[in-house]
């Protein structure tokens, strides 16, 4: 191989303009689909966060409950009415959760005890969802610690965290107190510990945060709760897992992605546009390659007859061109990653989310850049097949007489 | 000794088989023994190329036999011819044909990569000694571009003698050279051929030249019309 690498090295410098040109143009595609490939896993990560507010990645709650006909046939009755869903404890849960936080890949657990309440000031009443839960657990799971705006994360007996809208309707503020009463109790006067900021109204509306005892006694839970959320290591596995423990529970398991269809879709709508446009940078970047060696065997044709009648065999000759074209996608792959790396830090300094937090970061992603490096060299070297093959296909008799 | 080259009713036909067939070759017979100096003459479009191209395995004959080192050759898959390339013969073209991309020194160690895949210290050794041989010795790392037209030839001849082949064909060598360039570059292959033993065949329209070489062969209109070895 050593006259293939040395030949083609050589052609490639002596190319001059022309090889540098196309190197230029491979190392601008490559960039762009490193670019495209680094950012896109952390921009959906954070538009989910964003999108999902403090809904948790998998939700564990009871199973629906069921009515089903003792007896079937003609004598049956020919109607079945659906069950009231009532609010019901998960079962086991404490041995539930123990079993979820040992699971690899599940992060965090949060048992949440929730149900319909209502909040009073004077004789202003709003309707909330009285939500008990453990704060470092629920802030492990939604990160909800870095939504408070006012006030403390900490919630005592007596406590209670509200959003900044809700806060709003009622005019009350961080210190001032609001009755909180539900279906099954009569209520009792609450300090508002801190309040909260989702970005989103109507979730700065719904919840009322009290701690997980005291919501168990106001919704009539005695030492239960209404579901345990979980926080997953890969946010788009999250599916899989949600499965996965949905066949070794008798609850119902829900994951982001199910609860909510529509941005999945467009995720994965987004997923297969980038896709797109990365499959068609590369042929673009392919096409080029190709179209450079065309002409070079077209420019060597002569060369390419000398080394065939010193005794360069067929197949010597294809190696030098596919070399030629994997040793473009290669350097462009290199200068591209570079360009990537580059790119994602120029850019993530300028697209910023409204709190003028940034949506993606520049990172040295050591695996990206192998298989950048790799499929380009493998790519250059398919579009190198054609023009190798018309190289190797020359008739030396007549290519020297040009 | 056998011949390194046997010939006997060489034919050749272009576009064979379709209405524009033309036989350019009518049944040539013709044999060189090691160590010859021959030169083939004739004017153009005798066929002097064509038969230089069968000979030195560019290209395959329509008929009859080629026999190499005593072996037929003439249906060899590509390999085979270009592995006889290789090991046995040498080119000489009359436009130099040196790669642009590499030195003189590089050009003449290309045959012995190709042959051994690195450039081992011999290759190297033996392409200095034949570069000084043909009084380059300070040139051998300049490009080609940089050489003129004779320095080029001499490199080139260089390059044939590096794998020490026992036949140098050279089509037209001085062709494209003055007179004094002209006569180093076929003084330099005579001495070869006398203190080395190369055989060579080498096509001119050069009656200068033809004249002092051992034999010659003349064509016509694609076959042999004389072919008598002569005093020099």
């Amino acid at each position: 191989m050593r006259f293939e690498w040395t030949v083609a090295v050589r052609f490639l410098r002596e190319g001059g303009l022309q090889t540098l040109m196309i190197i230029a143009g491979a190392a601008a595609g490559i960039s762009v689909i490193v670019f495209m490939t680094g950012f896109l896993g952390d921009l959906q990560a954070d538009l989910i966060r964003r999108t999902l507010g403090v809904q948790a990645n998998i939700i564990v709650r009871p199973a629906e409950e069921v009515a089903r006909p003792l007896r079937e046939g003609r004598d049956a009755l020919p109607q079945v009415q659906a069950r009231v869903q009532r609010l019901r404890s998960v079962d086991q849960w404490q041995a539930l959760r123990q079993r979820l936080e040992n699971t690899p890949g599940i992060r965090a657990v949060s048992p949440i005890a929730a149900g319909p309440g209502l909040m009073t000031r004077g004789d202003t009443n709003k309707s909330v969802n009285v939500t008990g839960m453990v704060p470092e657990l629920y802030a492990a799971v939604t990160r909800f610690n870095e939504k408070i705006v006012a006030g403390e994360y900490r919630l005592s007996p007596g406590d209670t965290i509200i959003g900044t809208d809700l806060a709003r309707d009622l005019g009350v503020g961080v210190g001032d107190k609001v009755r909180l009463s539900t279906p099954t109790s009569p209520g009792d006067a609450y300090q508002i510990r801190a309040i909260y900021d989702l970005g989103q109204r109507t979730h700065n509306r719904a919840f009322a945060y009290v701690s997980l005892p005291t919501a168990q006694a106001l919704l009539d839970l005695p030492g239960g709760i209404s579901s345990l959320e979980l926080a997953v290591d890969d946010l788009f596995g999250a599916d899989r897992l949600a499965q996965q423990l949905q066949e070794t529970t008798p609850h119902e398991v829900e994951s982001w992605m199910r609860a909510n269809p529509q941005l999945r879709t467009a995720l994965g709508n987004q997923t297969i546009m980038t896709l797109l446009i990365r499959f068609f940078l590369a042929l673009v970047v392919a096409i080029g390659v190709a179209s450079v060696l065309v002409v070079s065997v077209v420019q060597k044709t002569r060369e390419i007859g000398i080394l065939r009648a010193m005794g360069a065999s067929r197949a010597r000759i294809l190696r030098v061109f596919l070399l030629q074209g994997a040793l473009i996608g290669l350097v462009g792959a290199a200068l591209g990653c570079i360009g990537g790396y580059t790119l994602t830090a120029v850019m993530s300094q300028f697209v910023r989310a409204e709190d003028g937090t940034q949506l993606f970061a520049a990172q040295w992603s050591g695996t990206l850049y192998l298989f950048t490096l790799i499929g380009a060299s493998v790519l250059g070297l398919a579009a190198a097949i054609m023009p190798a093959r018309r190289a190797a296909r020359l008739d030396p008799a007549q290519a020297i007489r040009i | 000794m056998s011949a390194v080259i046997e010939l006997a009713g060489i034919r050749k036909t272009y576009n064979e088989g379709t209405a524009i067939a033309n036989e350019v070759l009518h049944g040539i017979g013709f044999a060189i023994q090691p160590g010859e100096f021959a030169c083939l003459i004739g004017p153009s479009g005798s066929g002097k190329s064509t038969l230089l191209n069968l000979i030195g395995l560019l290209e395959k004959p329509s008929g009859g036999s080629y026999r190499l080192n005593g072996k037929a050759i003439q249906e060899a898959d590509d390999n085979t011819r270009t592995r006889a390339r290789l090991e046995t013969l040498g080119f000489v073209f009359q436009f130099h044909h040196l790669l642009p991309a590499f030195s003189a020194l590089e050009n003449v160690m290309l045959p012995g990569l190709m042959l051994h895949g690195e450039i081992t210290r011999e290759v190297r050794a033996t392409a200095i000694r034949l570069l000084t041989a043909v009084g380059l010795a300070d040139a051998m790392h300049k490009p080609p571009n940089q050489l003129s037209g004779g320095m080029q030839q001499r490199v080139a001849i260089a390059r044939a003698l590096a794998l020490t082949p026992q036949l140098v064909l050279a089509d037209e060598p001085t062709g494209n050279l003055d007179t004094h360039s002209a006569d180093e570059v076929f003084a330099l292959m005579r001495d070869i051929n006398k203190t080395q033993g190369t055989a060579f065949l080498i096509v001119t329209h050069d009656p200068r030249l033809a004249a002092r070489c051992d034999r010659v062969v003349e064509m016509r209109d694609g076959t042999i019309v004389a072919d008598a070895p002569q005093a020099v």
